[in-house]
């Protein structure tokens, strides 16, 4: 009897495999094989030149070598952070305060769930959408102009997309309203389950809303702030959409709003597998990284 | 005691101030949400004419005209709107359906069962979640290329079936509303894993479906990297690859009424879904959040 049940239980779990075989097919395929052949591709020389082809040809890390010292990669990286450092501060700032307001208690604030709605609202519409959207409210002879010349606040129209720091600007505001919903939802959740008995106590010490803010909701929120703040970073490494469509994939003005994976895309579209694949594995290990660290941390989180 | 009570009403100010700040802040900030998409449907219910005199807060009268020129195909660059529509549709359904049903599928194996490498692929799961697709779109390309699938709508859903993030929801999802026990009450009554998994697990996990299935849906619909890079032909293009192609062709020629009516057009679909949905939407983002 007891041998015969032992047998069942081994043959219900060969099930656990079972189920996960299409998964791990399609992992397999549309994913890990295309890491390993972008890898591979990195390490070959391999493009257009006009109508000749070139290569492959076996070049060991000369990719690399070229990526880094003609400098486009480092333009381009910084380009990235400038935008994602201008999107993120005052995302993270807004949230932190919204979150807070939504989840005090004693605030008691009403129509919560229609805030909660639009401010969620900009992350869900397509991001090439909203680029060209904004491309037209922002260009030369587009309604914020003529908003800002009806007020009286500019005498002829400002020239959004002709000035580094105001694409700049543009594409980090784009950021920031398509990302700070989703950051003070996650944070509210983060708060919410921090033990109420905690702030019962700082009250009864006499502790003021801010003291509780920076002393205890701050530092309990350690894990999920960085939480945010790294996916948010993987996130920003990724940044395309916008910048691609507002410039028309040329970066402008002076390449100075050009991300790496619009430099990426454009090595793909011009079918240079050498350069695209070293670029590939460089912002690879960097999120490799960045993920090691989320990790490491959602682990400490579940002990 | 007095002391106690001064202290009680200068709590009580403090609130009541609080609180209106919170709400004027709040009050901007929806209106910096909102404001943009005011101004787009504003114009796009305005002629070219109108739109370049400047800005009026009003509606004109121009929409049905402006859509009927769009839907035509009048504008310089002709975009096959109803082509992108129902392309956009279609993969993001499929994409959405078998995300959905294939998640659940792998969470289920790791969560109901008990074997060798349960760990290990649980880990390794978690580890690929926060890969992104841009850094092997190189590879993806070339092997697109080599099945011949180059043009094609298949690596734009298939890929769908392995998607980390709605595994780990699936999975937190099962683990406080999925109880082994029913599925042992199956076995008893003689049903076989599959048909268990089918006809009780997923039924059960009807909730969390729908939240990730509109998830996947919305991120399918707006997508735009992969499905540039892999769509050539005028007809198979998806939404976001018309108003690419819309920003660039020369736009200072283009009739402005039909950019703003194009815009609408392809977010008009998601912002419905949102305002029906919106409830159970705002709620999925805080439970895939709880434990990160």
């Amino acid at each position: 009897m007891k041998s015969v049940k032992r047998g069942k239980v081994v043959s219900y779990n060969k099930w656990g495999y079972i189920f996960l075989i299409p998964f791990i097919m399609v992992y397999l395929v549309f994913q890990l094989i295309p890491l390993v052949s972008t890898i591979y591709n990195s390490f070959f020389e391999n493009y257009r030149s006009g109508l000749t082809q070139i290569g492959p040809n076996f070049v060991g890390l000369e990719n690399f070598k070229t990526i880094f010292t003609n400098g486009d990669i480092i333009t381009y990286a910084e380009n990235t952070m400038i935008m994602w450092i201008m999107g993120f501060i005052p995302q993270i700032i807004v949230s932190l305060l919204l979150a807070s307001w939504f989840s005090n208690p004693s605030l008691r604030l009403k129509g919560q769930r229609f805030f909660k709605t639009v401010i969620y609202l900009p992350n869900l519409i397509m991001a090439s959408a909203f680029a060209m959207l904004f491309f037209t409210l922002f260009s030369d002879g587009g309604p914020v102009n003529s908003i800002l010349m009806q007020m009286g606040l500019l005498s002829q129209p400002y020239k959004f997309m002709s000035n580094i720091w105001s694409t700049r600007s543009l594409v980090a505001f784009m950021n920031f309203l398509m990302w700070f919903g989703n950051t003070t939802i996650l944070l509210m959740a983060g708060m919410m389950g921090i033990d109420t008995s905690l702030f019962e106590a700082a009250e009864v010490d006499g502790a003021t809303s801010s003291q509780v803010f920076l002393k205890i909701t701050l530092p309990l929120l350690r894990p999920i702030l960085v939480y945010v703040m790294i996916t948010s970073l993987i996130g920003g490494l990724q940044m395309f959409d916008v910048p691609q469509i507002l410039t028309n994939a040329s970066g402008d003005p002076m390449r100075s709003t050009m991300t790496l994976i619009m430099y990426l895309n454009k090595h793909l579209f011009s079918k240079n597998y050498g350069l695209g694949g070293a670029l590939s594995v460089v912002l690879f290990i960097i999120t490799a990284i960045l993920s090691m660290i989320v990790y490491k941390f959602t682990n400490k989180k579940v002990d | 005691m007095r002391n106690d009570r001064e202290m009680k009403v200068k709590k009580g100010l403090d609130v009541r101030v609080r609180r209106v700040i919170a709400y004027v802040v709040l009050t901007l900030i929806s209106f910096l949400c909102l404001f943009w998409f005011y101004v787009l449907f504003i114009n796009a219910t305005r002629s070219h004419a109108e739109l370049t005199k400047g800005f009026t807060p009003f509606p004109g009268s121009n929409l049905w005209i402006n859509w009927k020129n769009l839907s035509a195909g009048r504008a310089a660059s002709a975009l096959p709107i109803w082509y992108g529509l129902f392309n956009s549709f279609f993969i993001s359904t499929l994409s959405a359906a078998l995300c959905t049903y294939f998640s659940t599928m792998t969470a289920y194996a790791i969560h109901a069962y008990e074997f060798k490498l349960k760990k290990f692929m649980f880990t390794f799961i978690l580890m690929i979640m926060m890969i992104p697709t841009q850094v092997t779109a190189l590879g993806f390309l070339q092997l697109v290329g080599k099945m011949k699938l180059d043009d094609s709508f298949i690596p734009l859903i298939i890929p769908s079936i392995a998607a980390p993030v709605t595994f780990f929801y699936m999975k937190q999802y099962m683990e406080s509303s999925l109880p082994l026990s029913l599925i042992e009450a199956a076995r008893i009554d003689g049903s076989g894993e599959f048909r268990t998994f089918n006809s009780i697990v997923i039924p059960l996990m009807k909730p969390a479906i729908a939240v990730q299935a509109i998830f996947t849906f919305v991120s399918s619909w707006n997508n735009y990297f992969t499905p540039a890079l892999i769509l050539h032909t005028d007809r198979k293009k998806t939404l976001p690859i018309l108003i690419a192609q819309l920003r660039s062709t020369d736009w200072l020629k283009f009739d402005m009424g039909q950019v703003y009516a194009m815009i609408v057009f392809s977010i008009l679909p998601i912002i419905v879904i949102y305002i029906i949905l919106s409830k159970h939407i705002v709620q999925g983002v805080a439970m895939g959040s709880v434990k990160g």
